[in-house]
């Protein structure tokens, strides 16, 4: 059976087409209308894979552009999308951290990966991928570069949560001849004492995934477990966990209908 | 199928305003309240009209920033707005305020708006237990009651109070009718359209035609009832709203749950049942101050400490509503609420073993959309995705 999730999220989108245990994956930009980057990207993977699309029995959609797609089936929120596939690529449940785009999250599952209770941060910019997106910017880089510069570095302290105030506080650090090696260090603890903040809440879990794009920041990832005081798991497709976790749904639903 | 009554709902609102000004060209007494601890009953037995005043729309709430910080809670800059704005036709109607010292936000806007109209507030304590706070209460009911005799310069007898008192727990019961409507699965009733017939009658100062309409609206559901219409599908999860009050013009959030599918059935907060649980003592034996003060203190709002009334009342409305989860909702910058959400929390997953969900927000309809995947995915946990 062939399913697809389709997880539009407000800087990347993400689509994965599962057959059994195969899992085929592409992300694109989003960029301006969620409704074609969700169409185009899974019509770009069904070419790059070679199935026709009307192989594909179900279509789930998530992530915040879910709404704007017409040709799916169902949509399911991006809270129990990135669950089942966190669990799904890392078995036996606990707790997700996902950092996305515009939103962060955390998502307590039980042993079997079904979702107990999440959290989210508040409308504002704190904790995400924008933050760091911003910060990058004003220092120059590109986000990619983030993660090596920031290693082994002494972080200096960004005491704003704001991402405009902070974004002034990183130019005046410049101005002040700060080492920016150190500032991105800052900036990352920044994001993961937001994020752990919120997450641990939920106090121990049995584990830590991290998930979307900002997990594959090795630093951030290393800065978090530092947060936790426990490792963080970031599996390799763990930026797909939410279009994956929406395959998966996708399949259920097949299913269903077929029984 | 919705109820033929809340049409007349939906009129009453612009009825209201005229009802309140023919009142006012008639040379009738009105008394603006903001809380549900201002005692009608003496603003009734002083042959007053008691009326709610405005303050749950985000439009006035730019011209209240002009005084007031931005990062206070939205019913009060909303309350305040309005008033300098001179855009509730209840403020301008009424002849005196009377408010209380709930929470700091309120109390020091207070003292600001108390320049506009001749208020009055009353000093409420902070604890519901002993003697000494109900005795402080009763004697601050008593300084009300000696304040607007003298302001409108009328005799409140204890004849005209006690029958105050039978009024408005008539008013009262009336009310806990209409809220026992929903606890019929599905519900006969949106939670938005209880909302909406719940907050315009708080804005109607003729009780007697008041209570009249809201056992009309009540015959009339319980009618649907029996014929087993609803809105709503069977499967539809049952929500208990507790946390900061909510009108018209702030019911985003009933709104968003009912529909992302939910169905509100229960509303524990002040603007709902929390002032309806209990009912004043007619005993004819009984100090009427003491009875008026009994009733109003018992209200289990966040401001008290501690505040374990709120939990029994949770406790008891979920079980005689049935509900599936808890959704307890905070006006930004509302401390006293926003501190208890995690005592609720606790309680509501592990004593209630419901899920729970908290929501902060404000007036504006700039993070509806935020709100709604928060709404979805916990709708979602609810049924068991």
């Amino acid at each position: 059976m062939l399913t697809a999730g389709i997880d539009v999220g407000s800087v990347a989108t993400k689509v994965v087409l599962l057959r059994d245990h195969e899992i085929y994956h592409l992300v694109r930009p989003t960029g301006w209308s969620p409704r074609d980057a969700g169409l185009n990207t899974f019509q770009e993977l069904l070419q790059q894979t070679g199935y026709q699309e009307s192989e594909v029995v179900c279509k789930v959609g998530t992530g915040y552009g879910r709404i704007s797609l017409d040709f799916i089936d169902k949509a399911v929120t991006e809270i129990h999308c990135h669950a089942r596939g966190a669990n799904y690529l890392v078995n036996g449940g606990g707790l997700v951290i996902d950092i996305g785009g515009q939103d962060s999250k955390a998502i307590l599952m039980n042993d079997e990966g079904k979702v107990l209770d999440f959290t989210m941060n508040d409308k504002c910019a704190a904790g995400t991928g924008r933050f760091l997106q911003v910060m990058a910017a004003a220092l120059g880089v590109d986000v990619s570069q983030l993660a090596e510069l920031a290693k082994d570095q002494q972080p200096l302290e960004i005491n704003s949560m704001c991402t405009v105030f902070a974004e002034s506080e990183v130019i005046s650090l410049l101005a002040k001849g700060s080492n920016k090696q150190e500032i991105i260090a800052g900036i990352h603890r920044s994001v993961t004492r937001r994020v752990w903040g919120m997450a641990s809440r939920f106090g121990a879990a049995k584990q830590i995934i991290f998930t979307g794009g900002v997990a594959k920041n090795l630093d951030v990832r290393n800065r978090l477990a530092k947060e936790a005081g426990a490792p963080v798991i970031a599996p390799e497709l763990g930026q797909f966990a939410g279009a994956l976790g929406a395959a998966l749904y996708a399949r259920d639903l097949a299913s269903k209908e077929l029984s | 199928m919705r109820p033929q009554s809340m049409k007349v709902f939906d009129e009453l609102r612009n009825l209201n305003v005229l009802t309140v000004q023919n009142a006012k060209q008639n040379g009738e007494r009105v008394v603006g309240c903001y809380c549900t601890y201002s005692p009608q009953e003496i603003i009734l037995a002083a042959g007053a009209h008691a009326v709610t005043l405005c303050g749950t729309r985000q439009e006035p709430i730019a011209a209240a920033e002009r005084d007031l910080p931005r990062n206070l809670c939205p019913l009060i800059k909303s309350s305040y707005g309005f008033a300098v704005s001179k855009k509730c036709p209840y403020f301008e109607a009424a002849d005196v305020l009377v408010a209380e010292t709930t929470c700091d936000g309120k109390k020091k806007m207070y003292e600001l708006m108390s320049k506009i109209k001749p208020m009055h507030v009353m000093n409420l304590p902070q604890s519901q237990t002993g003697e000494q706070a109900l005795a402080a209460w009763a004697k601050e009911m008593e300084i009300f009651k000696d304040w607007l005799a003298e302001k409108f310069a009328v005799e409140i007898t204890e004849e005209d109070l006690r029958k105050a008192i039978k009024l408005m727990n008539r008013e009262r019961e009336a009310m806990r009718r209409l809220h026992a409507t929903t606890k019929v699965k599905p519900s006969p009733v949106t939670g938005v359209d209880l909302l909406v017939a719940v907050w315009t009658k708080g804005f109607n100062i003729n009780k007697e035609d008041g209570i009249k309409l809201v056992e009309d609206l009540t015959a009339e559901i319980e009618e649907l009832a029996s014929q087993g219409i609803s809105p709503f599908s069977p499967e539809a999860p049952r929500i208990l709203l507790t946390g900061c009050p909510v009108g018209f013009g702030s019911e985003k959030v009933v709104r968003l749950l009912e529909e992302c599918g939910a169905s509100v059935v229960a509303f524990e907060n002040c603007s709902g049942y929390k002032a309806l649980d209990r009912l004043v003592d007619e005993d004819e034996n009984k100090d009427v101050m003491i009875a008026l003060a009994e009733k109003y203190l018992s209200i289990p709002c966040s401001c008290m400490t501690p505040n374990e009334g709120r939990l029994e009342l949770i406790n008891k409305l979920a079980k005689e509503y049935q509900v599936d989860a808890v959704v307890d909702l905070t006006w930004q910058a509302c401390h006293t609420y926003n501190i208890e959400a995690f005592v609720i929390r606790d309680y509501v997953q592990n004593q209630l073993n419901l899920p729970y969900l908290h929501l902060e927000t404000d007036y504006s309809e700039s993070d509806v959309e935020q709100l709604r995947v928060r709404v979805q995915a916990f709708l979602e946990l609810v049924q068991g995705a």
